[in-house]
């Protein structure tokens, strides 16, 4: 790398990038075997997912969307579902989208699984909380393509360095709309769990995490939509699905398969945002199947009913 | 043992509370600590609350009550002093201790109503016995049977949300009676409730505590709440304790000029009694005496009549000067006895407000206790000289004067 010159200027040269580059080397060089593991177990669960996607006809498991957009929120959806899952068999990317779909189902699992811990934690800890916000902040604003490098230097090319890249890029609502959710718990139904001798697991448990859902449940969503628009940038580094057929287009100026991966892109986003926000803006309170059931026994007039 | 016990209580907010208490022992006043950047809202509070009474923290929004209550259950830490619930240490109690003390002893209900908004009816009713660890049906039966006791029957399966605001207070209510714990923490209540329930509500909370002899702590910054419920009030201002007594204490013996201004809208004639404002008889006559020594008597202290009572001093009647006159020959005056209308006599903690329509209908009204016996006697003109501000029973007739100069001044 070319020495910075800085001939006009009294401030040194400060290249963090290549502190950071150094200290990322060691950092490799101590944990690569564990690294080698961790590639084999993410390959493994993207594999394993997409493999039960692709097993069934497409037709058959686009109308298994539909139901569940229609048991979920509505028929209108569930149709909605069922004509953006046709156009995308019809544009021949099924395959395709069913691999980006698995690896937004795996990075989703994992950013929810660290990150509302986290979000809980931060929630109950102002420290924490004051830690935490600066290192959301950077994976928040940090642009996508640059966690790129160091997961493809650490993974090498494939699948199970997009997915980390994507994890990271898609953790920050995660743990911001957890830890907002439990805090804007009002503060005297909180009162009152202490009052009547809970203990603070119990409170967490009955009374702060329920309330807080609707919140956790936006964060959900949003993880969601950043791990599809990361998934597909991941196609820069070999991970297979939409993002690699539009980057195929790229290099090879071909209009009409990037549109065709485009196109899939917004319908999956689409699917899955309606899906995941209806489930979050879902009375609280009420357990789903109880929901599901009150849904069937309904009488048209009361289904009018907001 | 006394329920509830608090020692010298302070709660001083800012980063060296413990200082603050200290220069507040010295002397300091709450200015001083202000612009040291420390802010008390508790000053040295102490006060005991028996067993099945009704105590009441009076106080206006800023005086430090809701910070004083959430001292006792230790929902915050006093900065120094202690509580103590049955004559356990519940300040100094933490983690387990604490929540076993705040299941078994005490429970709260909210300003706020604070329900669970995601559980039904039931559950929240239910929730203290579930952080008890009662099993899933007894606290379900037990729950719905304070619902009821609250007068809630057939919500159990709505969300609070579906309630209004005086029926979800009475879920709060049910909620912590049913955690069937021997002390009641409430604040300010029912403040939040239409004037109409409210009364209703202070009722029933009444009711509920004579049925079942819970000691209650409420919270209020409505004076003639705490006067209608209170067993026992306890002024607060500034964080500070200013008088604690019973209501008619405070309101004819006001501890200081503050507390005096505020009793003075209070609606009297709730609080006083008939016990507060009864007189002496002037004189009253034996049954066994005869005609002229009665009519002597009447001629005497000029009264038209005279109540009659028996060797015991139960209250057989009255004689008017009059009918005794003319009828000077008789031996004794029981024949002359006229009964006493019933609505004519009352129990010595009949409100001023329920004497008026007796004071109506006969010049004075008898004051009996249970056995019959004559207490004392409250003339009309006493009954309006107690309404007056500064009137008390002591000096009724000095302020014959101005009732009768006012009720001239509405004839005029």
């Amino acid at each position: 790398m070319p020495e910075p010159t800085t001939p006009l200027s009294i401030v040194p040269a400060i290249p963090i990038g290549t502190w950071l580059e150094t200290g990322f080397e060691a950092f490799k060089d101590t944990f690569d075997a564990a690294f080698d593991v961790l590639r084999d177990v993410i390959s493994t669960a993207i594999d394993g997912l997409a493999g039960v996607l692709h097993a069934p006809d497409p037709l058959v498991l686009a109308l298994g969307f539909a139901l569940l957009a229609w048991l979920v929120r509505n028929w209108k959806l569930g149709l909605g579902t069922l004509v953006g899952m046709v156009l995308i068999i019809g544009m021949d990317m099924w395959d395709p989208a069913m691999d980006t779909l698995a690896i937004v189902v795996v990075a989703t699992v994992i950013a929810l699984v660290l990150g509302i811990p986290l979000g809980i934690w931060a929630a109950r800890s102002t420290t924490v909380s004051r830690i935490l916000k600066p290192v959301m902040d950077f994976l928040q604003t940090m642009p996508g393509f640059v966690w790129l490098v160091p997961v493809v230097k650490l993974f090498s090319i494939g699948v199970a360095g997009a997915m980390v890249a994507t994890v990271i890029f898609a953790l920050a609502p995660a743990v911001r709309l957890t830890e907002l959710g439990i805090r804007q718990v009002d503060k005297e139904v909180v009162e009152a769990g202490h009052a009547f001798g809970a203990a603070p697991r119990q409170i967490l448990r009955d009374v702060q995490l329920p309330l807080a859902l609707p919140s956790v449940m936006a964060g959900v969503n949003q993880v969601i939509m950043l791990s599809l628009s990361m998934a597909v940038i991941g196609g820069l580094v070999g991970a297979p699905g939409l993002g690699n057929e539009v980057i195929k287009s790229l290099s090879t100026l071909d209009l009409a398969l990037g549109f065709d991966g485009g196109i899939s892109v917004v319908i999956l986003a689409i699917f899955l945002d309606r899906l995941t926000a209806s489930i979050g803006t879902r009375r609280p309170g009420r357990g789903r199947l109880r929901e599901l059931r009150d849904r069937f026994t309904r009488t048209p007039a009361a289904s009018a009913a907001p | 043992m006394p329920a509830i016990e608090a020692h010298h209580l302070y709660k001083v907010f800012g980063r060296k509370g413990r200082e603050g208490v200290r220069r507040l022992e010295a002397g300091a006043d709450a200015e001083e600590l202000r612009k040291a950047g420390l802010t008390p809202a508790v000053v040295d509070a102490s006060f005991t609350v028996d067993e099945g009474e009704i105590f009441v923290v009076m106080g206006l929004s800023g005086s430090g009550k809701s910070t004083l209550i959430r001292m006792i259950n230790g929902l915050h830490p006093p900065t120094s002093g202690h509580v103590e619930l049955y004559g356990e240490n519940i300040t100094a109690a933490t983690g387990k201790d604490l929540r076993r003390l705040r299941r078994e002893r005490i429970s709260m209900v909210f300003q706020h109503f604070a329900l669970f908004p995601h559980r039904t009816v039931l559950d929240n009713a239910a929730y203290g016995l579930e952080a008890q660890g009662v099993g899933k049906e007894e606290r379900r039966a037990r729950a719905h049977e304070a619902l009821e006791l609250c007068g809630l029957t057939g919500w159990d399966d709505h969300l609070p949300g579906e309630l209004s605001g005086g029926m979800q207070q009475r879920v709060g209510l049910a909620r912590a009676l049913a955690a069937d714990t021997d002390i009641l923490l409430m604040d300010e209540a029912f403040s939040a409730l239409d004037p109409l329930i409210r009364r209703d509500m202070q009722d029933q909370l009444v009711e509920l505590q004579q049925k079942l002899g819970k000691t209650i702590l409420f919270i209020t910054h409505d004076l003639n709440e705490a006067m209608r419920i209170g067993d026992r009030i306890a002024m607060m201002r500034n964080g500070r304790i200013v008088q604690v007594g019973t209501a008619e204490e405070i309101l004819t013996d006001p501890a200081n000029d503050y507390v005096a201004q505020f009793v003075a809208d209070v609606d009297r004639t709730r609080v006083l009694t008939a016990s507060s404002v009864m007189e002496p008889p002037a004189a009253t006559l034996k049954a066994e005496q005869g005609p002229r020594a009665a009519h002597k008597v009447m001629r005497e202290h000029q009264v038209p009549a005279l109540f009659v009572t028996g060797r015991d001093r139960t209250l057989r009647g009255y004689v008017t000067e009059d009918e005794v006159g003319r009828n000077l020959d008789r031996t004794d005056i029981t024949t002359l006895l006229h009964p006493v209308p019933e609505a004519a006599r009352v129990a010595p903690d009949t409100a001023l407000a329920d004497l008026f329509g007796p004071a109506a209908e006969t010049p004075a009204v008898a004051v009996v206790d249970d056995d019959g016996r004559l207490l004392g006697v409250v003339p009309r003109i006493t009954l309006l000289a107690a309404l007056s501000q500064d009137g008390t029973s002591q000096d009724g007739t000095s302020q014959d004067e101005p009732s009768r100069n006012e009720t001239e001044a509405a004839r005029a």
